[in-house]
């Protein structure tokens, strides 16, 4: 049984169909990337797997055990919450929401993993700021720290390095590329860094006027027969 | 001087200008906890709606002729806050919609009712006491002081066993439904709690009011402060700052309270902004 399994997906806004008949599933382990055009309908799809939205057809199954509270996500940066007042601290630490059930207060273990979260993503030194005054690339290492909290089996991020410099996205990379390598993590990532996709992922998934779903291997010969095909540049 | 602080020592020594306090600070603890949630989560326009409507729930218990109307206008107030809510989760613009035409139809309805059934004889003195609380602090019977304390300790011990969760779900809605925790139903609980907070405030301000008493201190405390957590716990002090003071100059200048205490608020708004400003 696959950890994560998405069987004949159709998506849509009201009236407008953006995908349909998508099927792929993930194993325990995988790292796979999401690549497309912009608007072709990766983050819709991330939110449909994350349960946010209901897909208009098909279906989205937990395998493996897999429990919505062992999933971690890095949302998309939009201006939301500009000028909600909450420290770094306050929103790394809510990322171990999930960890909670019904107990009311943080304890000791779930402050120390949101420390040591906030070493990772080297915001020690900002950790009493407040949330709005951070820069962008700032904000997206806080969102990532949460995730991280948040994060126990799978993690799902939508466009993690967007806004970071080149430093930090490198980090960014390295420090998921440790989780799924050492902490067994699986992987959904979305990204616009084709390079950096077939570097570190095992599957890709490619939405858009072509569909391809298959390991990183696979994708690289289909893209090599479509660059001899004559269209494509590499 | 000496005969404006002898007065208000005298009137101290009243059991009801007593009653008001203990009352106003509860009351005003309380409003002024989903005071960031409220303005930060677009539940104004709820919190807004929900205040018409407890109007119109209170002008029916007046028709009715029920000796307390706190009970009908708690139920009627949480049942539209759910219904609200509900709507409001389609889409934003249908929800919005809906809040205007419950609470103006509310607030036409519930004056409607006042003018037809004339449970009182005098109504323009009726509509404008449950419009801007007049003096309705200083009768409150027992009962309803009784009803205002528990309700009071009942929405503060669920606010702090629900602190964390209330933020998470505030801050980020997406992210907290997508790692497992039910957002909705923390939704809910918000709604209901803002319903119950909403039906205080109107006994300390009355409706028109409870706005300004519910938004002004979370305003003015996140001018200065940067955590949730002091933002939170300043706005709370604001708040039963300002409504004692309030509640004591209403009764030295003879004021109707209810515009007082949100004078008051509106005064250290100004005052916070202006720290606000130094401090950058
Ligand atoms: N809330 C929404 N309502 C209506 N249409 C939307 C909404 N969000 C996205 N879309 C549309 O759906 C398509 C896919 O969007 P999205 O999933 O954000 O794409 P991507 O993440 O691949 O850039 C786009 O054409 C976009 O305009
Ligand atoms: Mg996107």
């Amino acid at each position: 049984m696959a950890l994560l399994k998405c069987e004949n997906l159709t998506l849509g806004y009201d009236g407008v169909e953006i995908l349909s008949g998508l099927s792929f599933e993930i194993e325990k382990g995988d790292y796979l990337c999401i690549v497309g055009e912009n608007g072709s309908g990766k983050t819709t799809l991330m939110k449909t797997i994350l349960g946010l939205r209901a897909p208009r057809e098909g279906s989205v199954t937990f395998g493996e055990g897999l429990k919505k509270t062992d999933v971690g996500y890095l949302p998309q940066q939009s201006d939301f919450q500009r000028d909600f007042p909450a420290s770094v601290r306050e929103i790394v630490l809510s990322g171990c929401q999930n960890r909670m059930g019904l107990r009311p207060f943080y304890g000791k273990k779930e402050k120390a993993l949101a420390l040591e979260n906030i070493e990772k993503m080297r915001l020690s030194d900002l950790k009493a700021r407040s949330y709005r005054e951070l820069s962008g690339g700032q904000q997206q290492r806080v969102l990532l720290a949460r995730a991280l909290c948040a994060a126990r089996e799978i993690l799902l991020l939508d466009e993690p390095v967007a806004g970071l410099d080149p430093r930090v996205t490198e980090e960014m990379y390295s420090i998921i590329d440790e989780l799924n390598k050492r902490d067994k993590m699986t992987i959904i990532m979305i990204s616009h860094d084709i390079r950096a996709a077939l570097r570190y992922s095992n599957k890709i998934l490619h939405i858009g006027s072509e569909v391809f779903f298959g390991t990183t291997e696979e994708y690289l010969e289909s893209r090599e027969m479509n660059t001899l095909g004559g269209h494509g540049n590499g | 001087m000496a005969d404006l602080l002898s007065k208000v020592g005298l009137y101290l020594s009243y059991p009801f200008v007593q009653y008001a306090l203990i009352v106003g600070v509860l009351i005003s603890l309380c409003s002024s906890l989903l005071g960031v949630t409220l303005v930060l989560k677009r539940f104004s326009f709820i919190g807004d709606g929900l205040s018409h409507v407890a109007f119109g729930a209170m002008s029916i218990a007046a028709v009715l002729k029920l000796s307390n109307d706190m009970p009908l206008t708690l139920l009627i107030t949480i049942i539209c806050a759910v219904l609200l809510l509900r709507t409001g989760q389609n889409t934003k613009i249908k929800g919005d919609a809906s809040i205007a035409m419950i609470s103006v139809g509310a607030l036409a309805v519930g004056y409607l009712l006042m003018n037809i059934f004339e449970p009182s004889g005098n109504i323009s003195g009726d509509v404008c006491s449950t419009l801007f609380g007049s003096t309705s602090i200083l009768t409150l019977s027992e009962l309803d002081v009784w009803l205002c304390v528990i309700l009071s300790i009942i929405v503060a011990a669920v606010f702090i066993f629900f602190y964390n969760k209330i933020f998470s779900v505030t801050f980020d809605e997406s992210f907290a439904e997508a790692t497992g925790t039910r957002a909705s139903l923390y939704n809910l609980l918000i709604a209901v709690v803002i319903a119950v907070i909403i039906v205080l405030a109107m006994n300390l301000v009355g409706s028109l009011l409870i706005s300004a008493l519910v938004i002004f201190p979370a305003l003015s405390a996140m001018r200065v402060f940067k955590s949730f957590k002091s933002v939170t716990v300043c706005s709370a002090a604001l708040s039963v700052g300002c409504s004692l003071s309030g509640i004591l100059l209403s009764v030295a200048f003879e004021t109707p309270v209810g515009s007082t205490i949100v004078a008051v608020d509106i005064a250290v708004f100004f005052v916070f902004m202006l720290l606000g400003k130094l401090k950058r």
